[in-house]
């Protein structure tokens, strides 16, 4: 299955800005645009909603925090109870620094975690980059061309509009 | 993220640079050879490395006797230097994590040091209290594991079990933040260079980056989200490290003051060693448009607050410990100051409460050769502070009987040489492998203060040449948007 996409490649922050908002405001689909670093305004011009990451993270960390401090109450209590001092077996306050540490600990790992598995990253991976230039100071906005009444110049003029330096259309293979 | 700007805003990157100029400026040290400066430098930090990890050795192999500690001064100059370094650490988050929640837009420009810094200054830290335990080789011993001793889990009750948990967080999260930061940035530097060993080190550790704004808008939400959760961890390391005093009954560190005293004390010595840093490097690296005086302006401002803190603390101390009519109290902080350590009293006051107070003049702050002693000076006397605390509580304590003093040996003055090459070794190599200044993020503010953010459609700018017009070949043009 493959499909032809459009992509428009701009210098200008400004420029992808404004034809990612005119784009989706004609019904025109936005696959993706590329970015050497994140441009502000982006996300709610290509209408992508708030990450989910952070439900990761929350119940990463409830559920670190859970576990670490019934750890620390089954060793300290169950396991091998063991007279600290004379201080009592549910010494709370004391275990919540260790809670507390490892609630983040296992909060930022696995939201970083998360991260990779759902961006597909990984050590070596090759980088299929749309166009060179995008890590450095190049901008790519990549439209779908949906159907039969994609209008190609109509869209092409679009973009040309906006500054685009160049704008051809591609095949995408899709598994 | 931050999409506000204040009203009169000023250029934060100075040159008017645009994206590709930030790309050149900053992996151009990357690619050239190293200078005869920096192989100076190298050499030097290496040599103390050594100096150092041979004292190490020879303390391991014979025992702790090779120190100067005895028994009534148990704790010198390794715990000092245990402190001093995790307290440096904490600027670089205090610049990641504290200023980017507060948005903070001139972090960008010494984020990425910043987070290098602490990172080194963590492993410093984290060798003394290993190697101060005598049987180093139990170090694991902190950590609960099943054992085939019970088995016997870790005292939770006890604050060098927190220590040990602490620093374990801090140290993984910070060098998680740090390599989050860094992906786009090393993914520019594969893209740039062609071959050798800094684009294979980028090809694999930038997992195959490509710029999709799918993948920044989740990524700045992964961002924000460690940023909040840096934020907490390095308050709560020191108030931890602090614990380690203030949970004893020695008169000097049984004091509530200490956890909001020690972070304060641990900002004003890591912003201190931020600049030391800074300065030399934006200088060697030719980094003077993107590290302007502004930036070194506004830190030295945050030198004078911190430092403001740190000296209410000292009074406040005093104060309390004259008011309380407790006698051991009030002889521990007499003693401090007019006993036989009295000198170090003054370096500790005289560095972090008088010196820093020339800051409150322009003039001082836009002079960078004023700027760079003041900085060097306050690491002294934060150095200093850690082993006025340390040492003045012990060295006289409840019995007179058991009153001693203390010298250093030459193994643990060996030993605070050491950690000062390994932290300078690895940050001149990190200077020579990575991306010194965040590119991405500077990218991002090259704005800010030069003209007003247009939305209207941008006229094209030039003819783009025929070189970038190529496709860049098959498989990046093909398979270019899974």
């Amino acid at each position: 299955m493959s499909r032809r996409v459009l992509v428009g490649v701009f210098a200008e922050e400004a420029g992808l800005l404004g034809v990612t908002r005119a784009a989706r405001a004609q019904g025109l689909k936005v696959i993706d645009a590329y970015t050497p670093y994140p441009v502000h305004g982006l996300d709610s011009a290509m209408g992508l909603r708030p990450s989910r990451l952070p439900w990761v993270c929350f119940f990463a960390a409830i559920t670190g925090a859970a576990l670490k401090l019934w750890f620390e109450f089954w060793t300290t209590m169950v396991d091998w109870p063991l007279n600290v001092g004379g201080k009592p077996w549910n010494s709370l306050p004391a275990f919540v620094p260790v809670t507390f540490e490892v609630m983040v600990l296992s909060a930022g790992l696995t939201t970083v975690f998360a991260f990779l598995v759902l961006a597909r990253l990984w050590p070596n991976k090759r980088p299929a980059l749309v166009f060179r230039g995008i890590t450095d100071d190049r901008f790519v906005l990549v439209l779908e061309e949906s159907n039969a009444q994609f209008d190609l110049d109509r869209v092409r003029r679009l973009l040309e509009k906006f500054g685009a330096m160049k704008v051809e259309e591609r095949l995408v293979e899709e598994a | 993220m931050a999409d506000f700007v204040l009203p009169a805003q000023k250029p934060l990157i100075l040159g008017h640079k645009t994206a590709a100029d930030v790309t050149r400026d900053i992996c151009h040290s990357l690619e050239g050879r190293p200078t005869p400066l920096w192989w100076g430098g190298f050499l030097c930090a290496l040599s103390l490395l050594l100096l150092g990890a041979t004292a190490v050795t020879y303390e391991i192999a014979t025992g702790i006797g090779t120190w100067g500690v005895n028994r009534t001064v148990g704790w010198a100059v390794g715990i000092t230097c245990f402190v001093f370094w995790i307290g440096i650490g904490h600027a670089g988050t205090l610049i990641s994590a504290i200023l980017f929640l507060l948005r903070q837009r001139w972090r960008t420009s010494v984020n990425r040091s910043a987070e290098a810094m602490t990172i080194f200054a963590v492993m410093c830290a984290g060798v003394f209290p290993v190697i101060h335990l005598g049987r180093p080789w139990m170090a694991y011993w902190l950590f609960p594991y099943p054992n085939t001793r019970g088995p016997l889990w870790v005292n939770y009750r006890s604050p060098l079990v927190w220590d040990a948990f602490a620093i374990g967080a801090y140290f993984t999260i910070s060098l998680v933040f740090w390599y989050l930061g860094l992906i786009p940035d090393l993914a520019t530097v594969r893209d740039r260079l062609c071959s050798g060993f800094r684009h294979k080190l980028a090809s694999v550790m930038s997992l195959g980056w490509n710029g999709s704004f799918r993948t920044w808008h989740r990524y700045e939400s992964v961002y924000l989200m460690l940023a909040g959760l840096a934020t907490p961890l390095v308050l709560s390391v020191h108030t931890i490290v602090s614990w380690d005093f203030a949970t004893g009954i020695i008169p000097g560190w049984h004091a509530t003051i200490f956890p909001p005293y020690f972070v304060a004390g641990a900002i004003f010595s890591g912003v201190a060693m931020v600049l030391t840093l800074v300065l030399v490097a934006r200088k060697t690296m030719r980094l003077e448009d993107y590290i302007t005086l502004r930036h070194i302006d506004v830190m030295c401002k945050l030198l004078l607050l911190t430092s403001g803190i740190v000296a209410i603390a000292y009074a406040t101390e005093f104060f309390t410990a004259l008011y309380s009519t407790g006698h051991f109290e009030e002889f521990a902080f007499l003693n401090r100051a007019f006993g036989p350590f009295g000198w170090a009293y003054a370096i500790m006051v005289g560095c972090n409460v008088l010196v820093p107070q020339l800051l409150w003049f322009r003039k001082v702050r836009s002079n960078l050769w004023m700027v760079f002693p003041i900085s060097i000076l306050i690491n002294v006397g934060m150095w200093f502070e850690r082993f006025v605390i340390i040492v003045t509580s012990l060295h006289r304590d409840f019995l007179p009987s058991s009153w001693t003093s203390y010298r250093p040996t030459p193994i643990e003055l060996s030993m605070l040489l050491g950690s000062f090459g390994l932290f300078f070794t690895l940050f001149l190599l990190f200077c020579r492998l990575l991306p010194v200044v965040a590119m991405a993020e500077v990218k991002g503010v090259l704005h800010v203060g030069h003209e007003p953010k247009t939305e209207t459609p941008a006229a094209p700018p030039f003819l783009p040449s025929i070189e970038e017009l190529e496709p860049v070949g098959a498989e990046v043009g093909q398979g270019g948007l899974e």
